[in-house]
């Protein structure tokens, strides 16, 4: 046991002197083949959040096929929370092991992305841009592919898939016509129909992305959040939303004294007839949902004409990944046309694409035309402008304030 | 085995003290200080997390411990006592999380008793109620009253045969007391002497428990635990001071519940003996004896009640309200979900066995030595017995992760068993100890006399004798191992997946369908344990009369 405390204190001291060396790249990303060599009969662990069965059972499928194309096997290590695979690398940092790590790719974008680029806890340098399927990657209109919450990625992610603020509602229950446009309309709407509408309680990632989006349409100045918050005035920048919030707390479901956990919460509150209007980050939710029996097939989908918050979801490669070429082979899979497509079918998940339409061939894109992405879910012209994810430093002081507001008086 | 209870409680606290105090050098944490206390100190509504985490902790221990004597004191020594005990075993298999959800679900607005008399009443759209979550935490104690009453109950019923029931309830009611006072006065001392480190680990699971309070409790703050977890997966890394700085805290509350409890236990006994000299007799105590019979059915229905409507969720198509039964059915999320259950099975199999059979050796190894050595372990013994049950997991296991990746061991599997190990051991050891110490010794000196070894009549006079002891304490100490979550993400590193942290990873998503399906795996494999402990001995004596029970 003695020498095991020595270990301890040795392991912490080490990494406190040599707090991070360059992993020199053992491979060369030029040369792919040799990469596909390394990699077979390699294990990933692949570190997604598990709570969704779709998206496990995507993810089986891509186990699956690196299996039978490249001998790699895939593990998925189902996560409640990204974080916790962040705050394991951390773990291992501290304790001096550089090498062999247990997370091989992590599910990542926004805070958890730019949090391990700052503690140099990602594969270096940048990787993704060499991916041999980056040709297909539309970084020429989809601006979050290059820059997760304003973050430069330098390609130290890879993308996997879009994500769009879409709203959704029961027809059989609720009148197309009343329906809101925008978040102030949303503000009069609730007030109409009070305990009908609420929001997933900060930090769940859909409900601070609701607090960002009122934020974005109520801004004096919405160029503010593309830059780092101004400690001077971010109490004014955010003056609006937060009366905005104390206006629609009282007729919020249970009056705004508990919210719903997160977005499946929201799900079953709405075919609990709770709710009445909820809201997620991906415009086939919905129609996945009809598909699984979770919902009703009268649910329809709405955008606000003067948009919605749009984002980009990665994978990323920890510095002390223990199968690094395999890791980057299956990143690489998960851009082909081929995953991608089968990703976008509602029957699988229903995520929308980050490849370009026009760069595919066209046999692939001929593919993406025919899906059918179900009926409640909009189709890519009528989803409404997007509106750009704040600087990352908005996200935690919005929380911050939020708590420091709402949980406290409570 | 007081290594393996203490060493790995010790490394975990030490894992959470360097950084409360702001030692942590992978995060550049270097100074030693007060810095992250007046950082926590600073949290919204962190002194009424607290403070929630006591009054839970403290309410649930007292109605469930309320009950469970009111109870016992009614029906002690009568053939109703035998037949709850029947229904009440397999509730402690059923895992809190799933229980609670069972709750959450039935009591909703738009659960499923409203949803009984919905059509009769009116009631279109579910009311906007503040259950459960409400800022009491009063769901939350009921959802963990009424999973510790059988707990405590079967606690209660193992130090029963230690008093002399039927000869002082006899002497009670012929000096003209009821049954309830007689029991509470004369018997009732003894044996909470005997139960009271279990009634000490429920003070301490309920006021540092994670699972029931993130499902029932309320989140506008909410308990300390919750909170803690949630700074714990902070994606803001320095937040992992301010977390360690709280499981301090959290240890510190649960120190504070305990002994406020031990107050309440005096008190309890100050008033006890004051109605005892004043020479109340309570002789019309059918009301509390049927209100302490209906409290324990009630929490029994609520629980199977829970289980049954989250078995229904797992096969239900669409189910909307105000449907009281689904209106369609199908297998597809079992079909779906079962072949992905199989890796999972596996490790929790292996995993819990292990620990069992561990936990079981350690355990006969002790017992045999007190025999041998004719005196009982006395004095601080129970107390570190208890000691892993009494000091918060959430505290300790967040340090141990530490020692397991700086000892750089890659048996993790083994690591995971010897975790499990240090849950398992006190269970097994209290379940096996009474019935051991019962044995008659005689029947060792007749072993010895007759020539035989001790190693000899340990195994062919003792063991045989208890194998139902035996049996029931492995599937114990199974039971628990199958249950443990925080020590198994955290050391399993999220490669070892067991039904449980697959369970509350699908139950962050809120899908009910498979919280059905994974809660009645979870109940399962106990159930299994139990069944086999209990038909095993009885296909192993089917000819020896007198092993039968």
């Amino acid at each position: 046991m003695r020498s095991t405390i020595t270990r301890i204190l040795a392991a912490a001291t080490l990494s406190a002197c040599v707090s991070s060396t360059a992993t020199g790249a053992e491979f060369d990303l030029a040369d792919w083949p040799q990469i596909e060599q390394a990699a077979r009969g390699q294990t990933v662990y692949f570190n997604a959040w598990g709570g969704s069965e779709s998206i496990n059972a995507y993810i089986e499928w891509v186990g699956t096929e690196l299996r039978r194309r490249y001998g790699v096997d895939v593990v998925h290590v189902k996560l409640d929370d990204t974080a916790h695979a962040v705050s394991k690398v951390v773990a291992e940092k501290a304790t001096g092991k550089d090498q062999g790590g247990a997370v091989d790719l992590i599910w990542i974008n926004g805070e958890n992305f730019v949090s391990m680029k700052r503690q140099d806890l990602l594969l270096t340098p940048g990787w993704a841009t060499q991916l041999p399927n980056w040709t297909y990657v539309d970084v020429e209109n989809q601006s979050s592919i290059l820059a997760d919450f304003t973050e430069p990625t330098e390609g130290l992610e890879s993308p996997w898939g879009g994500a769009k603020l879409v709203f959704f509602y029961d027809s059989a229950r609720t009148d197309k016509e009343g329906l809101p446009d925008s978040a102030r309309e949303l503000l009069d709407w609730a007030k109409k129909n009070p305990g009908r509408f609420s929001y997933p309680a900060p930090p769940d990632f859909i409900g601070s992305s609701f607090l960002k989006q009122v934020l974005s349409e109520l801004i004096d100045e919405p160029g503010k959040l593309a830059k780092r918050v101004d400690d001077e005035t971010f109490a004014r920048d955010v003056a609006p939303l937060f009366a905005y919030l104390d206006e629609l707390h009282p007729v919020a479901w249970r009056s705004g004294r508990t919210f719903p956990k997160n977005y499946p919460d929201m799900k079953q509150k709405l075919a609990d007839s709770e709710l009445d209007i909820i809201f997620a980050f991906n415009p086939a939710e919905a129609s996945a949902a009809i598909a699984a029996g979770e919902l009703p097939d009268t649910v329809r989908s709405f955008t606000f004409s003067g948009g919605t918050l749009g984002n980009t979801h990665f994978v990323a490669i920890p510095y002390n990944a223990n199968a690094k070429e395999g890791a980057l082979l299956t990143a690489n899979f998960l851009i082909s046309a081929e995953a991608q497509l089968r990703k976008q079918d509602p029957q699988y998940w229903g995520d929308p694409t980050v490849l370009s339409l026009t760069k595919l061939p066209e046999s692939a894109r001929d593919a993406f035309m025919a899906l059918d992405l179900g009926v409640a879910t909009l189709r890519p012209n009528e989803l409404g402008p997007v509106i750009s994810e704040p600087h990352a430093s908005w996200m935690d002081r919005i929380e911050g304030e939020w708590q420091r507001r709402y949980v406290e008086s409570n | 085995m007081i290594a393996v209870l203490t060493l790995p409680l010790l490394f975990g606290m030490l894992g959470v003290i360097l950084p409360a105090f702001g030692y942590f050098p992978a995060l550049g944490g270097h100074e030693v200080g007060l810095a992250h206390f007046s950082d926590l100190a600073a949290v919204p509504g962190l002194a009424r997390s607290a403070l929630l985490s006591l009054f839970s902790g403290l309410g649930a221990t007292s109605l469930s411990v309320l009950t469970v004597v009111l109870f016992l004191a009614a029906f002690a020594g009568t053939p109703v006592l035998r037949r709850v005990q029947h229904f009440l075993s397999p509730l402690l298999a059923i895992p809190h999380a799933a229980a609670a959800f069972g709750i959450a679900f039935l009591f909703a607005p738009s659960g499923f008793l409203i949803r009984l008399v919905a059509p009769v009443l009116g009631i279109d759209r579910p009311p906007d109620l503040l259950i459960p979550h409400d800022p009491l935490g009063l769901a939350l104690v009921a959802g963990l009253v009424i999973k510790e009453i059988p707990f405590l109950f079967l606690v209660a019923l193992a130090a029963l045969p230690q008093v002399n029931l039927s000869a002082t309830r006899q002497l009670a009611a012929s000096l003209g007391y009821g049954r309830i006072a007689g029991f509470l006065f004369l018997l009732w001392p003894g044996i909470y002497r005997q139960i009271r480190f279990a009634v000490y680990a429920v003070v301490a699971y309920s006021s540092s428990v994670v699972d029931v309070a993130v499902i029932l409790g309320p989140t506008m703050p909410g308990t300390l635990a919750t909170r803690l977890l949630e700074w714990m997966s902070d994606p803001d890394l320095a937040a992992r001071f301010r977390a360690s700085a709280g499981a301090l805290l959290q240890f510190g509350v649960t120190i504070v519940a305990l002994l406020l409890w031990h107050a309440t236990e005096r008190v309890g006994r100050v008033a006890l003996i004051a109605a005892r000299d004043r020479g109340a007799r309570c002789r019309r105590d059918r009301g509390l004896r049927w209100f302490a019979a209906g409290t324990v059915l009630c929490a029994s229905a609520i629980v199977f009640g829970g289980i049954a409507v989250l078995a229904l969720w797992s096969v239900a198509g669409l189910w909307q309200y105000p449907e009281v039964t689904p209106s369609s059915y199908t297998l597809k999320t079992w079909i779906d979900v079962l072949p992905r259950t199989v890796g999972p099975l596996w490790t929790t199999v292996t995993v819990g066995l292990a620990a069992a059979l561990i936990a079981l050796l350690l355990t006969v190894g002790c017992l045999e030595r007190e025999t041998q050595g004719g005196k009982k372990a006395g004095g601080w013994a129970p107390f570190l017995l208890y000691l892993p049950l009494i000091v918060p997991q959430i505290t300790f296991v967040f340090g141990l992760q530490l020692l397991f990746l700086a000892s750089g061991t890659t048996y993790r599997l083994s690591a995971l068993v010897l975790v499990h190990l240090v849950f398992a051991l006190p269970y097994v050891f209290l379940s096996l100890s009474d019935p051991w110490r019962a044995l008659d010794t005689r029947y060792d000196s007749i072993a010895t006399a007759l020539g035989r070894s001790r190693l000899a009549s340990l195994l062919v006079v003792r063991l045989p004798m208890l194998t139902r002891a035996i049996l029931t304490a492995a599937a114990v100490g199974f039971a628990v191992s199958v249950g443990q979550y925080l020590p198994t993400v955290l050391i399993g590193e999220g490669r070892l997946a067991t039904i449980t942290t697959e369970a509350v990873a699908l139950a962050s998503g809120g899908n009910r369908r498979l919280i059905g399906i994974y809660a009645l795996l979870q109940a399962t494999l106990p159930f299994v344990a139990f069944l086999l402990a209990s038909l095993v001995p009885a296909l192993l004596f089917r000819n020896r009369r007198a092993m039968r029970v």
